[in-house]
């Protein structure tokens, strides 16, 4: 173990802020897995509600995740050039994804008219909820299995294709969908007022609990041989037992407090669940950033920089949270009538 | 198509669009905080209608800006990643920065768009403020970032790296100032006159219409200053190239042969072969005094620099020649304008007026998208100038031209969509009572 330093600093804030992407923006892409599979009676105002809780703060969301990207090629910059050339595919995908997803989430909620193109914005909303997490999971099972290697002479599909296309990488990317389907559903419990959507967001958050075990269950088992790094940190290290100890607790405290319909609790417990299991990945790596060469100390830009970097964040947070608080406390506080599309 | 064609033009298109959505989430939140003051100081409603109805309209705008400009961040890596390996640690700071502006961008905008019932008037209104100081802060920050491409600083080439690395001598590059005051008064100017264009226009047929009227003063109001202001400022950016950057300068003025006492040719075709320029008018001794105002100043000519090293001259000039006159022609209708309200005339009563402003509406845009011409274009075969060649940069990652052919294919399916959106909700919206609400004239019209 070596000293910490700046580096490992804002590495760890780096982790932080994709794990509140994983988090709010998860949920966000969550909610339109949802929108996709409404059914029943109440289809549409389950949309409606999910329309009202991303509606305001899908941007600031979203923004996480440029955070993640903009400290990667400030403070790791050859990270980010390796990731840029190697996941050159599946990243490409996400954006067309991420774009397709904010927009046509725009259009529907302002062309409303209730017709064909209205519900076609709707559909291409929400698959693209679904296609995105699947492919940011698949670039960090990428990661996670060392196959992110330096460029080398070789054919295409061998070095930009192989990398990302394997069933480790597939199965992360099936866990993503079902965090996210899973937190959203948790979190959309709490944004009506209205019982018996509650009462649908609860049944679908019991569901995505258990799906998210399974897919946890094949991505263990598929680490075996896949991603013997990640597959070593989680079973071998001194954290392991503690780690898998809390995530495991939390998942039966969210699920339990899901059956007994204590939704504030699940919420908490949820959101701890994800961020374990995030910070599980995490910590396997370290000190890793892109295994099998990359590491926070060889890739970290110089210090007059990382310092610099620091300062900013702590000024920017210092304006950032307060006005984050200020965000959710005028949109998350449910107002009586949610349930029903607001103007 | 080669792969570095492929990729500059991915580069160029991704940032040709997102750059449209910026300019206005910088140009917008201004507007609708002037309209949305002025209804707090009046209690004219009229006002409170337009702060809402520009803020349904920047909404979609906005986001489109979000998603567009996630893509740009992420194509840095897609497409220049040995760029990127050399400049993140040294210009990284100023995208952390504007990182952070869009963070409180996003959040007061949430609050600003969906907040009108839920919070007070007086913090509505900060909020736009929040928006209109972190959508420019934004802005400066990158333009920044993109400065220092023009005129590298903050770091000392050891064996072909950077060292010393000194990011905030970096972020304050000799060109930082100039192009990002340029930016931000490109952006006031050009939503300020599309907007003002708009409502002009719609004034042509109803010159009556009250709505259309305020729009119109408040549109003027924000665009006609930074037009009138913008010549000056390109002035001070063109010395400045013409200190750090002398080819890209020659390039603008297809100035082929150093002279002193040189002159200013507008208009003509450069043809690069035979390195003249056919069919233009010249301004004798005009280069010199714009350039280094002194009539007898020696410019450097294209003739002192290898070929290689020149940018491709006809586009160069040819942009650079539409943004002046586009940029003439608004500065002189603004002053126009401001000297018809200077004599408390109506400026809707002057139809020459009202239409001189209407056909103003897309050319900020255009001498916006043709200023960013210039400036990239006129920096090739360099992606950092002197230090980093485009062609070194590019990603190894071959077939480019597919994703460039699917981001140019989405880009055009988008900008499609947001047209016909606009026009359908805000433009015409006919049957909408909103609209008639608005568009009866009131007792407040103007006699
Ligand atoms: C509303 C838009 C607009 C208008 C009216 C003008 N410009 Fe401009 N110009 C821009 C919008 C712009 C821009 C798009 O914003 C650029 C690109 C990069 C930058 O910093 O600003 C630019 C760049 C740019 C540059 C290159 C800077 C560089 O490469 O570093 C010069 C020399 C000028 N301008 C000069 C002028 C002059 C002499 C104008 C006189 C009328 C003028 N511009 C009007
Ligand atoms: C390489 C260049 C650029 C990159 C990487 C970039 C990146 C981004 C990103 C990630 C966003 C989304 C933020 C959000 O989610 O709210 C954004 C929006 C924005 N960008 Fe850019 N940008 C670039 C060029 C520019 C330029 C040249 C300008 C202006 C002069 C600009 C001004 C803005 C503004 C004002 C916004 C917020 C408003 C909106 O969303 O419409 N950007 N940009
Ligand atoms: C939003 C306004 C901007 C526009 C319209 C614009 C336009 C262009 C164009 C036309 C090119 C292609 C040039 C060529 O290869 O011939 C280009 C390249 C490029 N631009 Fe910009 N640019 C803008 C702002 C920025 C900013 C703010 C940055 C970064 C900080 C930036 C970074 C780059 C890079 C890295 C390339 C590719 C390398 C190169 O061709 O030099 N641009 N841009």
């Amino acid at each position: 173990m070596h000293e910490l330093g700046l580096p490992d600093i804002l590495a760890a804030v780096l982790a932080l802020s994709l794990n509140a992407y994983v988090l709010f923006g998860g949920a966000d892409f969550g909610g339109g897995v949802w929108d996709l599979l409404a059914f029943g009676p109440r289809r549409e105002r389950q949309r409606a509600v999910i329309a009202d809780a991303l509606g305001p703060i899908w941007e600031a969301n979203h923004v996480w995740l440029i955070l993640a990207i903009v400290l990667t090629f400030t403070c790791f910059a050859p990270v980010y050039a390796r990731l840029g050339t190697i996941l050159h595919i599946p990243l490409t995908l996400m954006l067309v994804g991420i774009v397709l997803r904010g927009s046509a989430f725009t259009f529907r909620t302002y062309d409303t008219r209730g017709d064909a193109a209205q519900r076609r914005w709707g559909r291409t909303f929400a698959s693209a909820s679904v296609i995105t997490p699947v492919l940011l999971g698949v670039s960090i099972g990428a990661v996670a299995s060392g196959r992110v290697r330096p460029v080398s002479p070789g054919g295409f599909v061998a070095q930009f294709v192989q990398p990302w296309l394997t069933p480790f990488a597939l199965s992360v990317g099936l866990l993503a969908l079902a965090l996210f389907a899973f937190l959203a559903a948790v979190f959309l419990t709490l944004e009506t007022r209205d019982p018996e959507l509650c009462e649908d967001f609860r049944r679908r958050a019991l569901g995505a609990g258990v799906a998210v075990f399974f897919a946890s269950a094949l991505v263990l088992l598929l680490s075996n041989n896949a991603a013997p790094l990640v597959r070593t940190g989680l079973m071998a290290s001194s954290w392991a037992l503690p780690l898998h100890l809390a995530t495991g607790v939390s998942a039966v405290v969210g699920l339990a407090a899901l059956w007994f319909r204590r939704f504030r609790l699940a919420r908490v417990a949820a959101g701890l669940q994800v961020s374990l299991i995030f910070w599980g990945w995490a910590l396997a790596q370290y000190p890793l950033l892109v295994p099998p060469d990359l590491t926070i100390a060889n890739t970290a830009s110089p210090n007059s920089t990382l310092r610099l970097v620091l300062i900013g964040l702590a000024i920017g947070g210092a304006v950032l949270l307060p006005s984050l608080w200020y965000l959710f406390q005028v949109f998350k506080t449910v107002p009586a009538d949610s349930g029903a599309r607001g103007p | 198509m080669s792969d570095l064609l492929a990729a500059r033009s991915q580069m160029a298109v991704s940032l040709a669009f997102h750059i449209i959505f910026a300019v206005v989430g910088i140009g917008m939140p201004v507007l609708m905080v002037v309209a949305e003051r002025r209804w707090r100081k009046t209690g004219d409603t009229i006002y409170l209608d337009l702060a809402k109805r520009w803020s349904k309209g920047t909404t979609i705008l906005f986001a489109v800006g979000a998603v567009s400009g996630t893509v740009l961040s992420f194509e840095l890596g897609l497409l220049w990643p040995q760029f990127m390996e050399f400049a993140g640690p040294i210009i990284g700071m100023p995208f952390s920065l504007e990182g952070f502006a869009f963070f409180t961008e996003a959040i007061f905008l949430g609050i600003y768009l969906y907040g009108w019932d839920r919070i007070s008037p007086r913090s509505h209104l900060w909020a736009g403020v929040a928006v209109a100081v972190s959508g420019t802060a934004s802005g400066i920050f990158v333009v920044a970032a993109n400065a220092w491409m023009n005129s590298p600083a903050g770091f000392d080439l050891v064996g072909g790296r950077p060292v010393n690395v000194n990011p905030v001598a970096a972020m304050l590059n000799s060109a930082a100032f100039q192009q990002t005051l340029h930016m931000t008064l490109a952006a006031f100017a050009a939503t300020g006159f599309a907007v003002a264009g708009i409502h002009a226009f719609l004034l042509l047929f109803d010159p009556e219409n009250a709505f259309h009227r305020r729009a119109l003063s408040v549109a003027l109001i924000v665009g006609a200053p930074a037009a009138v202001l913008q010549p000056i400022s390109g002035d001070i950016s063109a010395r400045q190239v013409a200190r750090q950057q002398p080819v890209k300068l020659a390039a603008m003025e297809a100035h082929f042969k150093t002279a002193s006492g040189a002159p200013l040719t507008i208009g003509g075709w450069p043809d690069s072969k035979a390195g003249e320029t056919h069919y233009a008018i010249k301004i004798p001794y005009g280069l010199s005094l714009l350039a280094f105002h002194d009539p007898k100043a020696e410019v450097k000519g294209l003739n002192e620099f290898p070929r290689e090293d020149w940018p491709n001259i006809p586009i160069v000039h040819a942009a650079f020649q539409i943004m002046v006159a586009l940029g003439t022609y608004l500065a002189l209708v603004s002053l126009w304008a401001g000297w018809v309200a200077f004599k408390g005339r109506d400026v809707v009563a002057n139809r020459r007026l009202l239409q001189a402003i209407a056909l103003g509406a897309p050319m900020g845009f255009i001498a916006i998208e043709a200023g960013w011409t210039v400036t990239e274009v006129g920096r090739q075969p360099w992606i950092i100038h002197g230090v980093l060649r485009t062609a070194d940069a590019v990603t190894p990652m071959p077939g480019l031209i597919v994703p460039f052919l699917l981001f140019t294919l989405l880009y055009c399916f988008l900008g499609v969509i947001v047209a016909w959106l606009l026009y359908r909700q805000i433009i015409r919206s006919p049957g909408s009572t909103e609209w008639t609400r608005v568009y009866v004239p009131t007792v407040t019209r103007r006699a």
